[in-house]
């Protein structure tokens, strides 16, 4: 008895402090899931006559993946997202964060383009009104426009087959 | 000369801080600015307020908090601008929740633990232990003195 109470001690702070080594610090949740994406409206990367906005997202399934060409950790995840569009599963849409028009063209350009389309945010607006802070960042947003998962950091493939795939092919199977 | 100069040179880009210099059309305002900043969390270097950080992100919520209160919107209008968008971690005063009520309350119950283990234990030790010796022991005492007096 006279050990039990502090070995109970010792057991509990173990399983909180393991718990808390589990965890990711970077990882901030976020306020999102479940609510509607944010609205935007911003010219093209490719045409800035044309508009991408979050109206476009509703009617399917598709990935909100936000880059720049200033990112390295986006071209870590390039080759992932560029398999994805390969095989038609879903369209990606890009939000081109803090770049510059010329430079994120020349990265399209130099390492393919596997976005449907990409919204160009100069000046990060959107990407705060998303949340951002850390490029890359990844969105799933539901037919509804609602968004269901938000990935900080680069897609692995390993990510896209475990966690985003089965929830795309989850949304896009529900009231479809 | 230039070897003279060279130190100085080094230690120039330490010395020269980018300073943001942001004007107010009323003082009070600014006051309420600069004390959000401090309360708000960057989320590049998560251990900076916004006021310190001198990552770029930190710099444009910087810059969306003087706006929002340079228009004469209050701090809450300007709190919950980045609560919306970046959730609660922003805050370095988070509300109580259910999410964050063992923050709040988990140094007060280790407060009143650790109080009452300490309360258990003194109370034991004073009343627990039976001071009157035995006649054995009074025996013993009572040689024990006459060793020392003789």
């Amino acid at each position: 008895m006279r050990y039990l109470i502090p070995l109970a001690v010792f057991a509990v702070m173990v399983i909180f402090l393991g718990i808390g080594l589990t965890l990711n610090p970077k990882e901030v949740p976020s306020p999102f899931i479940g609510k509607p994406a944010p609205m935007f409206a911003l010219p093209q990367v490719a045409d800035a006559g044309k508009t991408l906005s979050s109206d476009d997202l509703k009617g399917q399934v598709s990935l909100v993946n936000v880059w720049a060409s200033w990112c390295t950790s986006c071209r870590e995840e390039h080759p992932v997202l560029l398999q994805l569009a390969k095989q038609n599963i879903v369209p990606i849409y890009g939000l081109n964060y803090k770049d510059d028009r010329d430079n994120a063209l020349a990265w399209l350009q130099r390492f393919g383009d596997p976005y449907t389309a990409s919204a160009f945010d100069p000046e990060g607006k959107t990407g705060i009104d998303w949340g951002v802070y850390g490029v890359p960042e990844t969105f799933v947003v539901d037919r509804d426009g609602i968004i269901r998962h938000k990935q900080t950091g680069p897609i692995t493939p390993e990510i896209l087959e475990k966690k985003l795939l089965p929830l795309i092919r989850q949304l896009q199977a529900k009231s479809s | 000369m230039m070897h003279r100069l060279l130190p100085f040179l080094l230690i120039l880009p330490f010395t020269v801080q980018a300073i943001e210099i942001r004007e107010f059309d009323d003082p009070a305002k600014q006051q309420r600015y600069e004390r959000l900043i401090e309360e708000l969390r960057c989320l590049v270097c998560q251990n900076q307020s916004l006021a310190d950080s001198d990552a770029d992100l930190a710099k444009d919520l910087r810059d969306e908090v003087y706006t929002i209160i340079q228009s004469g919107k209050s701090e809450q209008e300007a709190v919950k601008f980045l609560t919306d968008r970046y959730g609660d971690f922003v805050l370095y005063r988070p509300p109580f929740k259910m999410t964050t009520a063992l923050l709040w309350v988990g140094p007060f119950l280790l407060l009143a633990g650790g109080g009452a283990f300490l309360w258990r234990q003194v109370r034991r030790r004073n009343t627990g232990e039976d001071l009157t010796l035995t006649d054995e022991e009074k025996k013993r005492l009572e040689r024990l003195r006459n060793n020392l007096e003789g």
